[in-house]
């Protein structure tokens, strides 16, 4: 059964844009995206979209719809009530290329900043060995397919663009707690994860979570694990006394002294 | 704020966030009850007075260490001296506690300092540096106060044993205490609190770290990464155990004043 959508879709570009009202057919079980693509094909055939994959997989398509981070092929019409306008806007923490389209490099800027993976020696037999239960943990991180969502909804760059230099942003916290839980790494990425990638800068409000499409729990499995990592390198004076007198944790965890 | 959602550059949007559901709503119902138990728990710590009605001790004086009523201290009173009320002296700990939460902090941080107030919701600051700097740096102190609120759990579980004492006589039923022992509405709720004060305690984050979550191989420590499952299940649920926690500790206390202040006597059980 088809019906009649009335969206408000945002046109322009960096020198200045605005709202523009549409309508049209769309039909039940189908996303914004297709509406979009209609819209797209009948009435605006210059207006840009960013997507790939249709499936929530590339995540490309990420945009805000009434005011929320999203991706445009996973919000379905049917979460709406057929009455209502749906809004979508470009990412509001990024550059405006055109329309829907938004200059995400900051990401990528922020990517290449972070240290490596860096594997200690082999073993005797020249293989690489892991527990099950020591890898497990990181692998929740790698379901992330990239969308930026996090990063656009995280307010310490959102809100101030300042802050843009000295914050990597969730997405990119994920990776210090994936590799710093990885059971072969050897590198300790304490100091860069506090002094580079900003994590103090982060108040645990917990927005990336909120937006991630796809449910990853950031702040409670990979930020509180990292800043409460950070306090056993640099604030725990018990932890630091007893590293100091060599009580405790002569092996680093397995990281390479610094 | 002209560096933020309408700074240059960003799609041109006049509103500060398009949302249209009713994002406000979380944290102003926060607001409102966490300023009503500040309130709440401000008059009563002030108050210094009806606080212990024997056999209970109120949680927000316990332990009562300085000049305390008869039988409200059972572990001394070494701040006797102390000319304020005994409240003052203990509650910095379980205050300290929930205030370096990481929970109560994105709760707050939302809804008191708007820092944001919801997810995409333009924030009021023109100027943000989190938590790098003093005096918000000192939340990396949660740890410390987590190993308190252990020791604190087990003053408020010992209080909990000693809320199953025999009544004074005047409460007795019949012919005097016929039994060793007592359990009155009281009890109930202090011993609800004391469950929910433990899972809030053992659901926190800075336990899951110490507990197991700071190790990089699980398989060397068995022990310790069962604890750490446990304590990860417990953690999923530490918001609603705080907010349950928050409440316990609440009725607990106004249940006790209004037995202190003969308002009500003591629903016995036995
Ligand atoms: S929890 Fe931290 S990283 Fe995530 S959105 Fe909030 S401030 Fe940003
Ligand atoms: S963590 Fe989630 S929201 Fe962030 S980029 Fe990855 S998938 Fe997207
Ligand atoms: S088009 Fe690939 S995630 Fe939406
Ligand atoms: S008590 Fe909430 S995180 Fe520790």
């Amino acid at each position: 059964m088809g019906y009649e959508l009335k969206m408000r879709v945002w046109r322009g570009d960096a020198s200045g844009g605005s709202l523009g009202d549409y309508a049209v057919e769309v039909s039940e079980g189908e996303v914004v995206l297709d509406a979009l693509h209609r819209l797209q094909a009948t009435q605006t055939g210059d207006l840009a979209i960013r997507w790939n994959c249709k499936a929530g997989k590339c995540g490309s398509c990420s945009a805000e719809i009434n005011g929320k981070p999203r991706l445009l092929c996973m919000t379905r019409l049917s979460d709406f009530d057929p009455a209502e306008t749906i809004t979508v806007t470009p990412m509001r923490a990024y550059p405006v290329i055109r329309d829907l389209v938004t200059d995400v490099s900051y990401n990528y800027e922020k990517a290449r900043e972070l240290p490596g993976v860096e594997l200690g020696p082999r073993d005797a037999d020249g293989k690489r060995r892991m527990m099950q239960v020591d890898v497990e943990r990181g692998q929740e991180f790698r379901k992330c397919i990239e969308c930026f969502l996090c990063q656009n909804t995280c307010h310490v760059t959102r809100d101030h663009e300042d802050n843009k230099p000295a914050f990597a942003g969730p997405r990119f916290f994920l990776r210090y707690a994936e590799l710093d839980m990885h059971p072969l790494d050897t590198l300790d990425r304490r100091d860069t994860v506090r002094e580079t990638a900003g994590l103090g800068l982060c108040n645990i409000t917990k927005c990336c979570t909120e937006v991630c499409p796809e449910g990853i729990k950031i702040t409670d499995n990979a930020i509180i694990p990292m800043k409460e990592r950070v306090v056993d390198r640099k604030y725990d004076p018990l932890v630091w006394l007893g590293n100091k007198i060599g009580l405790r944790n002569k092996d680093n965890e397995g990281r390479a002294a610094t | 704020m002209t560096t933020g959602v309408d700074g240059p550059g960003r799609a041109q949007i006049e509103e500060r966030t398009l949302r249209t559901d009713r994002w406000w709503l979380t944290p102003l119902a926060t607001f409102i009850v966490f300023s009503g138990f500040v309130v709440f728990a401000t008059v009563r710590a002030f108050m210094g007075r009806d606080y212990f009605a024997e056999p209970y001790l109120s949680p927000f004086y316990s332990p009562c260490l300085g000049d305390c009523v008869e039988g409200a201290s059972d572990f001394g009173q070494p701040f006797s001296w102390w000319p304020l009320s005994a409240a003052l002296i203990i509650l910095i700990f379980p205050l300290g506690f929930r205030m370096t939460c990481y929970y109560y902090r994105k709760a707050y941080y939302r809804a008191f300092w708007l820092s944001p107030p919801a997810c995409a919701v333009a924030e009021p600051h023109s100027a943000y540096s989190g938590e790098t700097r003093f005096p918000l740096l000192v939340q990396n102190l949660h740890r410390y106060f987590w190993y308190a609120a252990i020791v604190v759990g087990l003053i408020l579980t010992f209080d909990v044993v000693l809320a199953f004492r025999p009544m004074p006589d005047e409460y007795a039923v019949g012919d005097g205490e016929t039994s060793g022992v007592h359990m009155g509405l009281g009890t109930l709720l202090m011993a609800v609190n004391v469950a929910l004060i433990w899972l809030y305690t053992l659901s926190c984050h800075s336990c899951r770290h110490i507990v197991g979550g700071r190790l990089r191989h699980f398989s060397k420590h068995p022990v310790r990464y069962k604890l750490w499952t446990w304590v990860s299940k417990l953690n999923a649920s530490h918001p609603r155990y705080a907010w349950y926690s928050l409440f316990s500790v609440a009725v607990v206390d106004f249940y006790i004043y209004l037995l202190a202040t003969d308002v009500i006597d003591d629903l016995r059980f036995f």
